[in-house]
């Protein structure tokens, strides 16, 4: 049976993890090719991989990170931030990247998640969603949360798995880095709508919040960062809760 | 030493398999050179993607007429994923009938629409034919499964695991010289190594 997965994410500025709240004040959380080994090792069923500042500072991404990362993992590697083209998908594919998330590039040229899912298959095009909620619902956010598009989240999601994407990896701006719980009400909004895979991000801060988000939404996997970089809990005391309460797990 | 060649025809994932491969103690080389291949003691056709894609690029690097010499030779040959599906007759991929390089007989058909497709994550596989490539590995072993097409071959005793998603499909088939699968060893952990050293096993003992 296929399991819920559980997922180490990293939030990557200048070769280290770092971590703020609701997308601001970020702090070190250390060496994301060094994380991404211990994860690995002890159970992450994927590693996430985003480097938030590549959209704010326009640069592309470091591709020597992407494949030191993926030579000591043997789990999928999901990376992102710095996709404006259909090459930059190509070498991060080829250095070692399992998906490309693709989020601001995405919402400027909507083609390029249908050009990403013709050329390289959608199983490997994620199309990353930031959504702070509204008076009508959720607005969708580029630039690492720092503007305002004026779509609607849940209509950008459906649009982008019509347009290829094969996974969508949503954050709640709301709920991240607060470790107070997932925003399930938006995950739940677009787990109705889409029939694609969908990642839970932003708010997961003890092992409750994740059981309490795959039982009131079904989502297929949860992404997991503050709360790993700290050691918190580990992924192991996470896993080993979730099996218990009965939820279908890779222990 | 052992000769392995990965077949490189612009899949992403090489480097992955590349590194499994090294991890399991053989050094592989990547290549889309006819002679190169057909002089390797076994053959990684790896793949990530549509089943269109991949053919018109085998198609045009112009390599399915070795990778068939390779296949007629009895030499070990493994199938990953695309590289599963890219055996069988025809895949139903992209709408159409798309033609593939037809070793294995049968058909690669989409999922169920009432399932979330990509099937994608760990699933578990059910054994029902014992094999090398299995050394070591056991019902409900978890691997990494990320696909939206499954082989449905007509001859069932090709199949030596079936994994449950919505129905049974199987997971893993073995036919004649030929090992395939279709979830990623590659990334799936220690258990997924396995199957490279096994697959690496049974090179060396055909040689």
């Amino acid at each position: 049976m296929l399991t819920k997965r559980i997922i180490a994410c990293f939030d990557v500025k200048n070769g280290r993890v770092v971590k703020g709240i609701s997308f601001k004040d970020l702090v070190d959380a250390g060496n994301p090719v060094e994380l991404a080994e211990k994860y690995c090792n002890e159970g992450a069923d994927e590693i996430v991989f985003l480097d938030i500042t590549a959209s704010t500072e326009n640069r592309s991404s470091v591709y020597d990170l992407i494949s030191t990362t993926a030579d000591k993992i043997n789990v999928p590697l999901t990376v992102g931030g710095g996709v404006r083209s259909a090459d930059d998908i190509y070498k991060m594919l080829r250095s070692g990247a399992d998906k490309v998330s693709i989020n601001t590039a995405a919402i400027k040229n909507k083609n390029l998640i249908q050009i990403s899912a013709s050329k390289f298959g959608s199983q490997c095009t994620v199309v990353a969603i930031d959504a702070k909620k509204n008076d009508f619902g959720w607005e969708v956010f580029s630039h690492g949360g720092n503007h305002p598009t004026g779509l609607d989240a849940i209509n950008w999601a459906e649009e982008a798995v019509r347009s290829g994407a094969g996974e969508l990896l949503i954050t709640s701006m709301d709920a991240d880095g607060k470790q107070s719980g997932y925003d399930n009400e938006l995950l739940s909004a677009i787990k109705k709508r889409v029939n694609v895979p969908i990642i839970a991000s932003g708010g997961g801060g003890k092992p409750e919040h994740l059981l309490d988000t795959i039982t009131k939404t079904d989502v297929d996997a949860l992404l997991l960062a503050s709360i790993l970089h700290f050691d918190t809990f580990t992924i192991i005391q996470i896993k080993n809760f979730l099996k218990q309460n009965g939820v279908n797990i890779r222990i | 030493m052992l000769k392995i060649a990965i077949i490189d025809y612009e899949a992403g994932n090489i480097r992955n398999v590349y590194n499994a491969l090294l991890n399991s103690g053989v050094t592989p080389i990547v290549s889309d050179d006819r002679k190169d291949l057909l002089t390797s003691d076994a053959i990684v056709l790896p793949g990530v993607g549509a089943a269109k894609d991949t053919m018109q690029h085998l198609k045009n690097k112009k390599l399915i007429e070795p990778i068939n010499e390779f296949v007629n030779s009895g030499k070990p040959f493994l199938g990953i994923c695309m590289g599963l599906q890219a055996l069988f007759d025809y895949s139903f991929e992209g709408g159409g009938k798309q033609d593939c390089l037809g070793i294995i007989h049968g058909n690669v058909n989409k999922f169920d629409n009432s399932l979330v497709v990509p099937h994608m994550g760990w699933n578990t596989i059910n054994i029902v034919k014992e094999s090398p490539l299995l050394n070591g590995i056991t019902d409900n072993d978890y691997f990494y499964f990320v696909h939206s097409f499954y082989p449905d071959p007509i001859d069932k005793s090709v199949i030596l695991a079936t994994t449950k998603y919505g129905k049974e499909f199987a997971s893993i088939v073995e036919y004649k010289n030929i090992f395939a699968t279709q979830f990623h060893p590659e990334k799936s952990g220690n258990i997924g190594l396995k199957i490279y050293e096994n697959f690496i096993n049974i090179v060396k003992n055909n040689k």
